[in-house]
Parts: C-alpha cells; structure tokens; sequence
C-alpha cells in the first residue's frame, strides 16, 4: 500500500503512518532499526530497492531523504509504502525542498523508532565526515559507499582521516569472501609466515585499496597494490611464503582460481556481491566493527607503491 | 619488519573482532549413502548447494554418492541438480552448480558389496588427488539402521574409517537411534566400534533450527525471564509437536514404532531438555551436554502410567476439506496393530528447580494443524485485588516459544478491556521472526552439514542423552505393549483422544489449542 502526501507536514506523516500500519495489517511491531537512507533524486529506487531487500533479514523502518533542488520554497513531499510494497519494513520517503534540503535531521527525529538502533546510509556521494554530520550523530552505525563517490580513491583516504568507530563503507564489505577464502586457506598446513603479498585490482574500487591494507595490517610484511583497468573489480591476491604461492584470481567476475603449493588447482564460486548483500551484512552488526576503523587508519599507510 | 607468526592455533588473518568472516570447512568430502531417498533429494542436497551459494564450503569439496542404481557421475549430477533446482533455499547461479557439479561422483554398488567399497576407497583416493580433499571425508548414513552394521563394517575393512594423521573421518546418522535402550546401546556399539565417540555425529534436525538455539538465547542472554523460570512461578510446560499429515507411505517404518519413539524420544526431550536444564558454564559441546544429561537424568515418569499418559489411533474422517483413511486402513498396516500415532506422556523432573512442576508431552499425526511449540505456562497471581467478575476470562499468563511453523514467541497476559467497567482478559504479545525472514534464515540443515565439516559438536546429541532419552520413554513403551490394549481412536483433524484430554483434566488444567 503505497500512500502519497504532497506538500506536507511531520505530523501528517506520523499519524497517515499509524493509520496505513492499521489498514495494512502490518500492525506487528517487529522492527529491529531505523535505517536512514539519504540520497539524490537519480539513485533514490535502486536505493530503496536494495533497503527494501535487506529488510527480508532485518525487519527495519526506513527513512528515505531525497534531496532535491536547494533553490525555491521550502517544501517536503512524503510518501508511505507499507505491506507488499516495503518488503519487510515500511518505508517513509521524504523528499525535501529548498532550504529544508539542509535539514533533513530534523525531518527524521520524530519519526524514529522508540528505542532502536540507528543506522545512516548514504547511497552516493559519501559526506565528508560522516561522524560528524549531523544525521550522523544520531546513528549508531554509519554506511558509506566509497565506490560511488566521483572520485573513489581520494573519497576513501577522507574516510581514512575522518575513520570512527562505527562508520564503515560498503568497499569492506565486498570483500568479505575473498577475506574468508585466505583467512581458510591459512587454516590449513603447512603453517608458515606470509612474508610478502601482492593485490590485483581495479584503479576505481577502494576495495582493493583496503584489502591491501587489511593484510598489511594482520600479516606485518609487504604489501603491494597493482592496478587493473576500470570496471574490473577485484582482480586477485596472492601471498607468498617459503613453500611457495597461495593465489586466488578472478578473472571474469564470477569464478576464481585458487592456486596453493602441493595441492591441486581449484575452481571456487565467487561472484561480485551485491549492494543487498552487503548491506545485510553491514545491518548483521550494530556494534563498531573496530578492525575496520584499525585497517584505514593504521593499514592504509602499510601498503607499499602503487604499480600500475 | 618481521611477518606476524602463522600457526596451527595463530591465523593472523582472524581477528576476533573481524565478527564478518564467517567459518568456512576446510578441504573436504561428503559421502552420501542412501541418495535416493526423500531426506537426501528434498533436505541434504539443496542444502549442500546453499552452503555452497553462501560460500561456505571449501574450494574443492566433493559430494559422493553410493547406491544400488546403475549411475554414471553425469547421471548422478543430473539427480543432484534436479533436487536443488527444485528444493533449494537460495537462488541457482550457474558458475556455483559448475563448480560443485565438478566434484560430484557416484559409486554403484550394495551394502554388502566388497569391490565396490574398494571402489568408494579409490574415488576418495583420486579426489584427495584432483580436488585436494586431503583425506577429509563424512559419510552420512541416510540409510535404515538394520544396514548400519554393514556398512560400518565395510567402511573399517576397507579402510575407510581409518584417520591418518591431521585428515579426520566422520560419520553422521540420523534418528531413529534404535527403538529401545537395549537396540540403541547395540547400534551405538556397531558404530562406535569403527568410529571414535567425537567422530559420530547424530543429527536430530529439530537442533539446528534457528528457533531452538534461539531457546538458549531466550533464556540466557536476558535477564527477563530466568527469575520465573522455576517451580515458584511454573505451573506446568506443555511441549507439542502436532502434525497434520498421516503416516503416508512410511507404513513399514511406522508400524511397530509409533509416535512415541518417532518423535518423543529425539525432539521432544531434547526440547525439553534445553528448556528445563540449568545454564551450561559455556556454549562448548562439553558443557551444553553436561547439562542436558543432568537434567535428562533428573527425569521421573509417573507412578501409575495409565493415569498420566494416553495414547491413540487416527480414525477415518475428514482432514480439513478431504476425507482421509484411518491408521488401521492405510496401506501395510495391520488390522490390528496396537502402534500409537498419538502420545502423550507427564513426566516430572526431580531438580529443585522444577519439583511439582509436569511437563507434559503430546505428539500426534492428523492433528489439527502442523505445529511445534512449547508452552511454558504459569500459576495464576496469588491474590487479585479484583472482583471475581472482573477477572473471570482471565486465564493463565503464559510464554510459548514457536518452534515451527510461524517460529517467534508469543507472551500472553491479562489486560484491562477499555470500558468504564474492570475488566480483565487475556491478550497475546507476538515476537515474530515474520514470513519474511524465514528466506534468509538457513535451513536447520545447512547448519548441521556444515558443524559436521567444521567438526564442531555442540549441536549433536552424544550417545548418553540417547540413551537418558530411552530410559525415560521404555517404561512407557513396554507398558503399553504389555498390556496389548487398542490405542483409542481420535478424529483426524481434532486435538487427540479423550484419555489425552481427560489425563490433563485430572490434573485440573488443560491442553492449550496451538
């Protein structure tokens, strides 16, 4: 059920909530978090799309802040999707008008859930300091997206300089089964220290920036970035020890190569991940993911020259 | 700079504030026996195939199938993708059937049949080789226990249960673990005689369901609950697990069986069990069985077993809209068995914590609906400060815990009906874990494939809660057999007999209607 509230009032939206909760039947009030979602009228469905998604495994109210044109009147427009239409949460779009545009805090505060957590995501361009926006403040968690910044790779040395506990980028969550796949393969013997690694990636995803800087971090040897053209992704990681090379290469974007001294070659599943994905991981945890914010501030200046 | 130190116990690149990396098994290989059966199309491999799509089964792991049909690996896959294109959780990616399809192999051959276990011995051999499964093998038996002893056998002589060096072999069965203590003790002797204690794995599904672990988080992760979680505040546990199905085509296993033995000895005691133990010093298999073998052997059935069960037969009738056969008519089943499809059990248990307090047990087939719950029902408030009027549809507080389906739990308790009058009636509040969720959650399955890969044990039933388990219901089984009395027929699509209902009303309360 989808209600639409033109030119409209926090107020309204409040009480049309209560009333398209009751005419739904979606009366339960099984929602876990308030999660924020702030973006630009271009990337507002697919953004949705994706919160909508990953409420399947975390029922959550979502708060959408679309920022139009600063320019002209104030105005909010409103609009309430419950039942069917939310997935498995409600979803509030608010989309703000001139100078409200820069007030999109105060918009969300009366319509957060009592004592639940609060989570910020922002689908574009990530703020400066996420930390200290001021819808920042109000969360317990922070999500930016790196990858969809203009400029990738300076967005994510700002998140560096601004890390804080708490604020984490979806970049480290594409990585996480390429981390569980080496974290594995370490598992196993022969068990020796890696004494160099070499990571293979696309100039254009912070991603590879912070795996380099995450084995940096845990392996204390050498690490070094070689970039690959644009829009290839990850590319591969490979960790040499005295008995030979642990490599793991993806090539095409949905299967990679793992290659281990005294083993035979093996082929393993693993597709890029989507922003669904990692935004149910990202949603999994309420708690600051410390490693992360220990991988940008002290992984980041580990990682050896750039190669192109 | 020196590199950071890598050991068998020291993985540097585990951190354990990394709460993202999920356990993946190491290199390894699942040997199927009993691959055309229901459990193996419609659980096992699909959820082989969503641990694989969730990436969490090694680079390289390999399915096995052995039987009697005359397969080729090719004709196996084929069988393979058929139920986890139909049956499985999570969506069909291509590139993840490619690469578990190419460790897939089928061994055709008997139970008995000694060329081709030599056979089995030598594909595990070549897969170590090409896939690098590393001498890491499970064999799961979906197969009836009457074939266990030659299969285990088999595996010792063809050295197939033989663990060299850091490789492990393990073993999985599946209930039923004997129909007595006597049978249940020999079949644990058949397998544990080719197979070390941590090596076997029985699997009881009903503990890898989301819902039963979070039993554990319900009860110890808050502090709500535990002060009333006790003879003081308990009146009486309900524990059900109503199906609304009959015996289809399993006729041969079920008859001679029954609902007790199906269903009471595995999961409603171990529900019992994680309801009424004390709170395990940690979550390590160690301690979690310690306290479900002490409160399992705290378990007292009643002086007079006919006064304090009932057990009962579906008749014909009609099961929602369709006219359904009774026990006695369905195919293979004896005109006269005396095999009960309904049971229901008091039992008591000796603890300070729970002396006075029944839990009473109820499993059936042909229910009113499917359902599994457990209901932890509460005495009424010793004074109420009200006229009796106003509190006469008051009933019990209660906190039932869903198990399947609709998992959640609901808390029910008295509340003011608005009006200028007091009025106080019963209202429910729900805790749902919604329809929606249940996609993402996995299937009880997938867990327990993968804590077997992971040899991790907390989930699995040890041989002495089996047998604490027999010990509790063999009183009662042998009681009705003894007495070679006809089961009373109940109504398909109803809650059970009248004795059912009568054995609780003697106890002045009643079975709730789930």
């Amino acid at each position: 059920m989808i209600v639409d509230l033109p030119n409209t009032t926090t107020n309204e939206v409040s009480k049309r909530l209560v009333v398209a909760r009751g005419e739904s039947g979606a009366v339960a009030l099984g929602r876990v978090l308030t999660l924020i979602l702030v973006t630009d009228e271009d990337g507002a469905n697919d953004a949705i799309g994706t919160a909508n998604d990953a409420s399947r495994e975390h029922p959550s109210r979502v708060l959408v802040i679309v920022r139009g044109s600063t320019d002209g009147d104030s105005r909010l427009d409103a609009q309430i999707r419950v039942g069917g239409d939310a997935g498995a949460s409600e979803v509030i779009v608010l989309r703000l008008f001139g100078e409200l545009a820069n007030h999109g805090s105060a918009l969300v505060t009366p319509l957060l859930l009592p004592d639940a957590p609060v989570v910020v995501w922002w689908a574009g361009e990530p703020p400066a300091d996420p930390a200290s926006e001021r819808i920042g403040t109000m969360a317990t968690r922070r999500i930016v997206d790196t990858a969809k910044a203009t400029d990738p790779a300076e967005a994510l040395r700002q998140l560096s300089r601004v890390a804080a506990p708490g604020t984490t980028d979806l970049s480290w969550s594409r990585l996480t089964r390429w981390r569980a796949l080496l974290a594995a393969a370490l598992d196993q013997p022969p068990y020796e220290e890696v004494t160099s690694a070499v990571v293979r990636g696309a100039s254009d995803k912070p991603s590879v920036e912070l795996m380099a800087a995450w084995l940096a971090l845990a392996l204390n040897c050498p690490v070094t970035v070689e970039h690959t053209e644009p829009g290839t992704g990850m590319v591969g990681v490979s960790l040499t020890r005295a008995s030979g090379e642990i490599s793991i290469v993806r090539e095409d974007g949905t299967v990679a190569t793992m290659t281990q001294p005294g083993q035979p070659v093996r082929r393993v599943a693993l597709h890029r991940r989507s922003d669904v994905e990692c935004l149910t991981e990202e949603l999994r945890r309420l708690d600051p993911d410390e490693l992360f914010t220990d991988v940008l501030t002290k992984g980041m200046p580990l990682v050896q020259g750039v190669s192109a | 700079m020196s590199p950071t130190r890598v050991s068998a116990s020291e993985n540097p690149l585990r951190d354990d504030r990394d709460r993202r990396l999920p356990r993946i098994a190491g290199p390894s290989s699942l040997v199927m026996f009993g691959v055309t059966g229901d459990l193996a199309r419609k659980k096992l491999m699909p959820a082989i195939y969503d641990l694989a799509n969730r990436g969490l089964l090694p680079p390289g792991f390999s399915l096995v199938g052995y039987g009697r049909r005359e397969w080729s690996d090719a004709d196996f896959a084929e069988q393979v993708k058929a139920s986890v294109s139909r049956y499985a959780r999570t969506p069909f990616r291509t590139e993840v059937w490619d690469q578990l399809a190419a460790g897939l192999r089928f061994v055709t051959g008997n139970f008995d049949d000694d060329a081709a276990f030599d056979r089995l011995a030598e594909v595990l051999r070549e897969l170590d080789e090409s896939r690098g499964t590393a001498g890491n093998h499970a064999f799961y038996l979906s197969i009836p226990p009457s074939a266990f002893p030659v299969v285990t056998k088999q595996l010792a002589r063809s050295g197939l249960s033989r663990q060299d060096g850091d490789s492990w072999r393990r073993v999985v069965i599946e209930k039923p673990f004997g129909h007595n203590l006597e049978t249940a003790r020999e079949l644990n002797e058949v397998v544990e005689s080719v197979f070390p204690p941590d090596s076997v794995f029985r699997i009881d599904h009903y503990l890898g369901k989301e819902t039963v672990q979070n039993l554990l988080a319900l009860r110890f992760a808050n502090q709500l609950w535990e002060p009333i979680w006790n003879a003081h505040y308990v009146d009486h546990v309900q524990i059900t697990m109503a199906e609304d199905i009959g015996i289809g085509g399993r006729a041969g296993y079920y008859d001679g069986i029954g609902a007790a033995r199906d269903v009471i000895q595995n999961h409603l005691l171990q529900l019992l069990a994680l309801t009424a133990m004390e709170e395990p010093i940690s979550f390590d298999a160690k301690d979690l069985r310690a306290e479900k073998e002490k409160v399992l052997s705290a378990v007292r059935p009643p002086a007079d077993l006919d006064q304090a069960a009932a057990r009962g037969q579906y008749s014909r009738g009609y099961q929602g809209n369709e006219a359904v056969a009774g026990f006695l008519e369905e195919d293979g089943i004896a005109p006269d068995s005396i095999t009960e499809t309904f049971a229901a059990l008091r039992l008591d248990i000796d603890t300070r914590r729970w002396a006075g307090v029944p839990f009473y047990l109820r499993a059936g087939k042909r229910l009113g609906r499917r359902v599994t719950e457990i209901a932890v029902v509460f005495k009424r408030a010793p004074f109420l400060p009200f006229d009796n009027t106003a509190t006469g549809e008051l009933g019990q507080n209660a906190i039932v815990i869903r198990v399947q389906p609709d998992e959640g739990v609901t808390i029910r308790f008295g509340s003011k009906v608005p009006g200028t009058a007091m009025e106080v009636r019963d209202v429910n509040m729900d805790f749902s874990y919604g329809e929606s969720f249940t996609e993402s959650s996995p299937e009880a399955y997938e867990r327990l494939i993968l804590d077997v890969l992971l040899g991790d044990p907390p989930l699995f039933p040890r041989h002495e809660e089996v047998e604490l388990s027999w010990k509790i219901l063999d009183p009662f089984t042998k009681h009705w057999e003894s007495s070679g009395k006809q089961p009373e027929a109940y109504y398909p699509g109803q809650w059970g007999p009248t004795s059912a209902h009568d054995m609780l009303a003697r106890d002045g309360r009643s079975w709730r209607v789930p």
